[in-house]
């Protein structure tokens, strides 16, 4: 034994003595993972949030959480001798006169654009391959819990400098709090400790930011991760795979050293982004006064589908019993923000309820044998994508000669009437997808040569596919409908009804190829 | 009050009171035409170039605005716009107009400065209005002050023309135009008559050494060093946005894919 393995050894049982890690150690490192790209999804959300930790430690040494006024004096001259906050004034500090300051707020920046982006493709994953079904309902719960604290986050986190864009935002809060029918306007006071825009609530919120919720992430994050671990990772299908497996690499040394390895990389292309773009340039914006107000101010992307919403809601008004409910900010900001995510919440439960399906699963579907969710979702983007544009109407209008009119108008149509359009249309494509598989396992891939036969015939030659690509395009179960109902039960109840009729559509299919099937298929001609 | 009416009814009165008439009346008319004479004689250079002016307007001008720019159903009068607006909107290309969409755009000036300024001296004499600046005579530089310009920008410009001067969309299809690149005098001048849908700012809401600083802010965030790397034409999150999903997600799925391929 080498000197080196004599001393590693006795530091690993002097630990193992007092913790008795060995045996968890020794079960764990062999843990396996499957592999698959669209499985570090979850991993670049991690790590861009330490990467948020880290800047955003650095960040805290020197900015001041403070709406007391303050004359500007700093490096960047075209604000010098200008009154702002001390928090603005802080901000500019990091910016210009602190060594790596701008960097490292840009890097903390686009990390938090990339954390967004990262929870909601990871999210898009999740959703199309179902890896939300039972047993993993709490962990999707969790993951929108994060999603929900992630945008109120990022919010808060670009809300704090303080200047014109962050202030016309925090505006714009104030503005949804108010909206909450009777209590809104005592909420709006209690929150920013007197009228707008007061000074009680940037360091209000700046505990919130790099407090409270840091550390919900920190919780819920944990809470995540050890499920996965509990729960073991979920799988594509393919030869081999089965629910009762994991293939895979285990974590010590592959995977251990692959997510190592990417841990760096988006550290990298972080910093890269921090380097060569700019982002929030907030010397631009100027202080926030609630008198200024700029062109095209916009949130963030996360936010700019709520903004979109806001910006397309047709002005209505009541007046009840002295109260004033502002439909228009209320409808967009609070209600139907609330119902989206409630049913994204609730779809692992609902899904289960329309198929009838209690089974655990832990091999993935691939989105085109479950063409109702798949649907769904493609609508659900279709939703966003049209909110998001109009959030933008305004640089969309100007950047491509549009009218903004125009654009309010085609988004407040196109919200009701694109993503119905592109359920079908998804669903359709889901179908013909099945089909074309179905036709790859029977009559096998075409090869484009064309032979003659000596009677003058031309065919194309087909080649059979890999035994293993049939058992992957064939193993799939297919959504069965739920057994007829009785004749006496035709007093369902409304409930019952919609239950069977989606139920009905949900197990819409293309049934996979079978092997007898194949066989006289063999036998026949081709 | 007895002496005044017993003077009033004294016979010397009429002829006093009719002299002291003629002499009111002839010195009113003598200053009142010795104002237009003066000025004529001050301009008698550019007598020929209100001539010259009014024929570049009957020809390119008056079928919109009318033989004596009086103004019609499709376009405004021009009496007393002055010649800083003609300077502005002939200078600038905007006039003649293209087509009759909702903003006359920004393009290749029709006439030279020549005949810029002959039409120019043409309005103003119509009835007085703004006077046309050049670019020399704003000297920005010594008498703004760019921290109050950007202020004032923030506060008056920028809920239009964008924090950065960039532009922005207006309704209908209107829109207030970038900032970046316009001359001095076009930004002096479209402040001091407000062109299409701004609004005229007169020296009484913003001072003339105000207009200065706002040019000076102008000038210097047009020349401003994109501080922190590419500024993604500084319209604000939107572009932010986009470059994320395309550029920053694409490279990050890229390696993933990459990553996984590897292992086989």
């Amino acid at each position: 034994m080498k000197k080196s393995q004599k001393i590693g050894g006795s530091v690993a049982n002097y630990v193992d003595e007092r913790t008795g890690a060995a045996k968890w150690v020794k079960k764990n490192l062999n843990k396996v993972f499957p592999d698959h790209w669209s499985f570090m999804l979850g991993e670049i959300c991690l790590y861009s949030f330490i990467i948020l930790l880290l800047s955003g430690t650095f960040l805290t040494f020197w900015f001041d959480p403070s709406q007391r006024d303050v004359v500007y004096n700093g490096a960047y001259a075209p604000l010098s001798g200008v009154s702002m906050s001390a928090a603005y004034a802080s901000t500019l500090h990091i910016s210009f006169d602190v060594r790596g300051g701008l960097l490292m707020r840009q890097i903390h920046h686009w990390a938090a654009l990339i954390f967004m982006v990262a929870i909601v493709v990871h999210l898009f994953r999740v959703f199309f391959t179902g890896a939300f079904r039972k047993p993993r309902e709490f962990n999707w719960l969790i993951g929108i819990g994060l999603l929900t604290f992630g945008i109120v986050e990022g919010f808060l986190g670009y809300s704090l400098p303080d200047d014109l864009l962050s202030g016309t935002g925090i505006r714009i809060a104030e503005a949804i709090l108010q909206a909450i029918p009777v209590v809104g306007s005592y909420l709006a006071f209690f929150a920013f400790g007197g009228p707008f825009p007061g000074t009680a609530f940037i360091p209000r919120i700046y505990m919130v930011h790099i407090l409270l919720l840091p550390g919900l992430f920190l919780a819920l994050i944990t809470i995540h991760l050890m499920l996965v671990w509990y729960q073991k990772h979920t799988q594509y299908p393919g030869p081999g795979r089965t629910e009762k497996n994991v293939v895979g690499y285990p974590l010590m040394p592959v995977y251990m050293a692959k997510a190592g390895g990417f841990f760096f990389i988006v550290f990298g292309v972080t910093a890269f982004l921090g380097a060569v773009a700019s982002i929030n340039p907030i010397w631009l914006y100027g202080p926030y006064t609630p008198g200024q107000i700029s062109a095209g101010s916009q949130p963030d992307w996360y936010m700019g589908w709520l903004d979109g919403l806001v910006r397309m809601s047709p002005p209505l008004e009541t007046h009840a019993f002295g109260h004033t409910i502002s439909w228009n900010i209320l409808l967009p900001g609070l209600i139907l923000p609330g119902i989206l995510f409630t049913g994204m919440a609730l779809y692992p439960f609902i899904e289960s309820w329309i198929s009838g399906d209690k089974r655990e699963h832990h091999l993935l579907d691939r989105p085109r044998n479950a063409p109702n969710r798949t649907a769904l979702g493609a609508m659900s983007i279709a939703f966003m994508i049209i909110s998001l544009a109009n959030g933008g109407n305004d640089v969309i209008a100007t950047h491509f000669h549009l009218t903004i009119n125009g654009i309010m108008w085609f988004t407040r149509f196109g919200l009701f009437i694109v993503p119905p359009i592109v359920f079908l249309i998804t669903k359709r494509i889901c179908l013909s997808l099945q089909r074309a598989d179905r036709d790859l396992v029977l009559h096998g891939r075409e090869t484009g040569r064309l032979v003659m036969m000596p009677n003058g015939e031309m065919i194309e030659v087909h080649e059979q596919i890999s035994d293993a690509k049939k058992w992957t395009l064939t193993q799939h179960q297919s959504a069965d409908a739920l057994p007829a109902p009785l004749p006496e039960s035709a007093k369902l109840g409304i409930k019952g009804k919609l239950r069977a009729r989606m139920n009905q559509a949900n197990a819409v299919q293309v049934p996979a190829a079978t092997v007898t099937e194949f066989k006289e298929l063999g036998e026949g001609h081709h | 009050m007895k002496r005044l009416s017993g003077f009033r009814r004294k016979r010397i009165a009429g002829p006093i009171l009719m002299v002291a008439a003629l002499f009111t009346i002839g010195t009113a008319f003598g200053v009142a035409s010795a104002l237009p004479s003066s000025q004529h004689e001050m301009s008698s250079g550019t007598s020929t170039l209100v001539s010259e002016g009014k024929a570049i307007f009957l020809r390119g001008c008056s079928s919109c605005h009318g033989l004596n720019a009086e103004g019609g159903g499709i376009a405004p009068s021009l009496i007393g716009v002055g010649a800083a607006a003609v300077d502005f909107q002939v200078g600038t290309g905007r006039m003649p107009m293209a087509d009759m969409s909702q903003q006359a755009m920004q393009k290749k000036p029709l006439y030279n400065p020549d005949e810029t300024a002959a039409l120019a001296s043409y309005v103003a004499s119509l009835a007085p209005g703004p006077s046309a600046v050049t670019n020399e005579s704003l000297n920005f530089e010594r008498d703004g002050n760019s921290a109050e310009g950007g202020q004032l920008f923030r506060t008056n410009c920028a809920m239009c023309h964008n924090f950065a001067g960039q532009g922005g969309a207006l309704t209908n299809g209107k829109y207030a135009p970038s900032l970046m690149g316009v001359e001095p005098k076009y930004i002096y001048e479209a402040m001091v008559t407000g062109p299409q849908s701004m609004p005229k700012f007169t020296n009484t809401t913003i001072t003339p050494q105000e207009k200065l600083s706002i040019i000076k802010w102008l000038q210097q965030a047009n020349h401003e060093a994109n501080q922190g790397g590419a500024s993604l034409g500084r319209t604000g999150p939107v572009t932010e946005g986009l470059l994320v999903w395309t550029l920053g997600i694409g490279i990050l799925i890229g390696i993933a894919v990459w990553l996984a391929m590897k292992a086989k």
